[in-house]
């Protein structure tokens, strides 16, 4: 509804308030009068007539009201939220801006919520959404569907910030807080909006696909005292089959669309992990495949780190390491790369190496689920 | 909308530029040319500013204006020209930045309207 009403009036804090007006109307009056009959429609009623009764001592009133009544008779709801995710994640605007906005105004999080979420004080999210907005209307960033050259980089961004949403909600990266789930949910959901708004977008798919795969296997990635549990040693019953099946669902629309792109490529590697029966029974060498291909389309250390280590499974251990090595340019301050050389040289037997590695991983994370199983490992690793 | 282009550089940029041959020189201000020739309707004012060692600049300190030598923008970064720009939106503003030929970068601010 926010949506509709900021598409119509081009104006976040003038659609903001409205909706509150029309909720506090709607607390007021229901109890007493009883629910309508329709309470969606009363209430964009009730804000719209609102927007329009402010809107009338602004001088732009006649223009506004031509586009209302054009506009209602169109009924593009669903334009407007696809207008609204894109300027929410426009690329003049900071990625926290992005974040927060679209949390905000797309997700209806309050700015408390996101506050929460972000383990920030409110009145810094509440100063981030109010410049976030100023610029927006100040540097005239339109509500805009942008031209089909464009939109590919336009979507990418969008799809960047609901898979930073999802992570902040999955694992956060944070002492105390081992995840959010509900973060990670509302990203989800964000994500298949989007493939509704954009039905013929194969990114969309793959992103939403590699959430799903994520959260199927979001139970058993913790065990019962919330210890954190390796891939290796998780419970491949308790993973969720449904999702996964909708993800793999996904992953072949997306392909049929021919246009392979970075997320439907993290979705496959993560379909190759949910499919197989066990670690010795999963595809590496396909993994091995398709993390060539997503460094072809979009190179990244990280990446590099993840096929280095499926290469460990492929081509043994001393190849791995070798390829781990050459990424420590980039990966040095990255907990995770001194936990995967850790593992690699205890294979290797080479131990006092091993703990060395353990140690500088426990040094560089603060998240509390992360360390206790580094802890663990690192117990494991002690030389003889 | 109306904002403004400010056309920004390095100095690594401007050596560049002061390095250009006569026959580079011209055919860089034949592709500049083009772009402004190609955005006519759009654009307001604008000039192209002489070196930032041509600069003065008069502050205000306690109210007391001083004389110095130089752009009031200190270090690497210049401000080489500027123009006046009008459109739809910011969109549409930077669809034409994007075009710019002329490389270095490109700083656009939306002008304060009166109302």
């Amino acid at each position: 509804m926010t949506a509709a009403l900021i598409r119509r009036f081009g104006d976040f804090d003038l659609a903001e308030d409205c909706v509150q007006d029309a909720l506090v109307a709607a607390v007021e009056t229901w109890p007493r009068d009883g629910v309508p009959e329709r309470p969606a429609a009363w209430l964009t009623t009730v804000a719209t007539r609102r927007a329009l009764n402010r809107l009338d001592r602004d001088r732009r009133y006649r223009e506004k009201l031509a586009d209302v009544a054009v506009e209602q008779q169109d009924g593009r709801e669903q334009d407007d939220r696809l207008r609204l995710i894109l300027a929410c994640c426009h690329p003049a605007l900071s990625r926290e801006a992005q974040v927060a906005l679209t949390l905000r105004a797309v997700a209806g999080f309050t700015t408390a919520e996101i506050a929460r979420a972000f383990v920030a004080p409110e009145a810094t999210i509440a100063q981030r959404l109010v410049r976030a907005k100023r610029k927006v209307a100040a540097a005239g960033i339109p509500y805009r569907i942008p031209s089909e050259e464009e939109l590919g980089d336009r979507l990418a961004v969008v799809l960047d910030v609901l898979y930073l949403v999802f992570n902040e909600g999955f694992l956060a990266t944070r002492a105390g807080v081992p995840s959010h789930r509900n973060l990670a949910e509302e990203a989800a959901w964000l994500a298949a909006l989007v493939c509704r708004l954009l039905p013929n977008e194969p990114e969309p798919m793959g992103l939403l696909a590699l959430m799903k795969l994520h959260l199927a296997r979001g139970q058993s990635r913790f065990d019962r005292a919330g210890q954190m549990v390796l891939l290796a040693e998780q419970d491949r019953a308790r993973w969720d089959r449904s999702l996964i099946d909708e993800a793999i669902g996904l992953i072949e629309r997306a392909a049929r669309q021919a246009r392979p792109g970075p997320y439907q490529l993290e979705a496959a590697i993560a379909a190759c992990h949910a499919e197989a029966p066990s670690i010795d029974g999963t595809d590496w060498a396909q993994i091995v495949v398709l993390y060539d291909m997503l460094l072809t389309l979009a190179p990244s250390p990280i990446v590099g780190l993840n096929r280095a280590i499926a290469m460990w499974q492929v081509d043994g251990a001393e190849t791995a390491l070798r390829d781990l090595d050459a990424l420590a340019a980039h990966l040095d301050g990255y907990h995770l790369f001194h936990a995967a050389r850790a593992e690699i040289l205890s294979a290797l037997g080479r131990r006092e190496q091993a703990h060395a590695a353990q140690l500088r991983a426990l040094a560089l994370t603060d998240n509390t689920a992360e360390r206790a199983l580094l802890e663990s490992r690192l117990y494991s690793h002690e030389p003889a | 909308m109306k904002y403004v282009f400010l056309f920004c550089g390095t100095a690594a940029d401007q050596a560049a530029f002061d390095a250009l041959t006569p026959d580079e020189l011209r055919e860089q201000y034949v592709r500049v040319g083009r772009w402004f020739a190609g955005h006519h309707g759009r654009l307001g004012n604008g000039n192209q500013l002489q070196g930032p060692e041509t600069a003065t600049t008069v502050s205000f300190q306690g109210g007391r204006p001083i004389v110095k030598d130089g752009p009031f923008i200190e270090g690497k970064e210049l401000v080489g020209g500027y123009t006046e720009v009008e459109t739809a939106d910011l969109d549409e503003a930077l669809a034409m930045a994007k075009s710019w030929p002329g490389g270095g970068a490109i700083e656009i601010r939306p002008v304060v309207v009166q109302r």
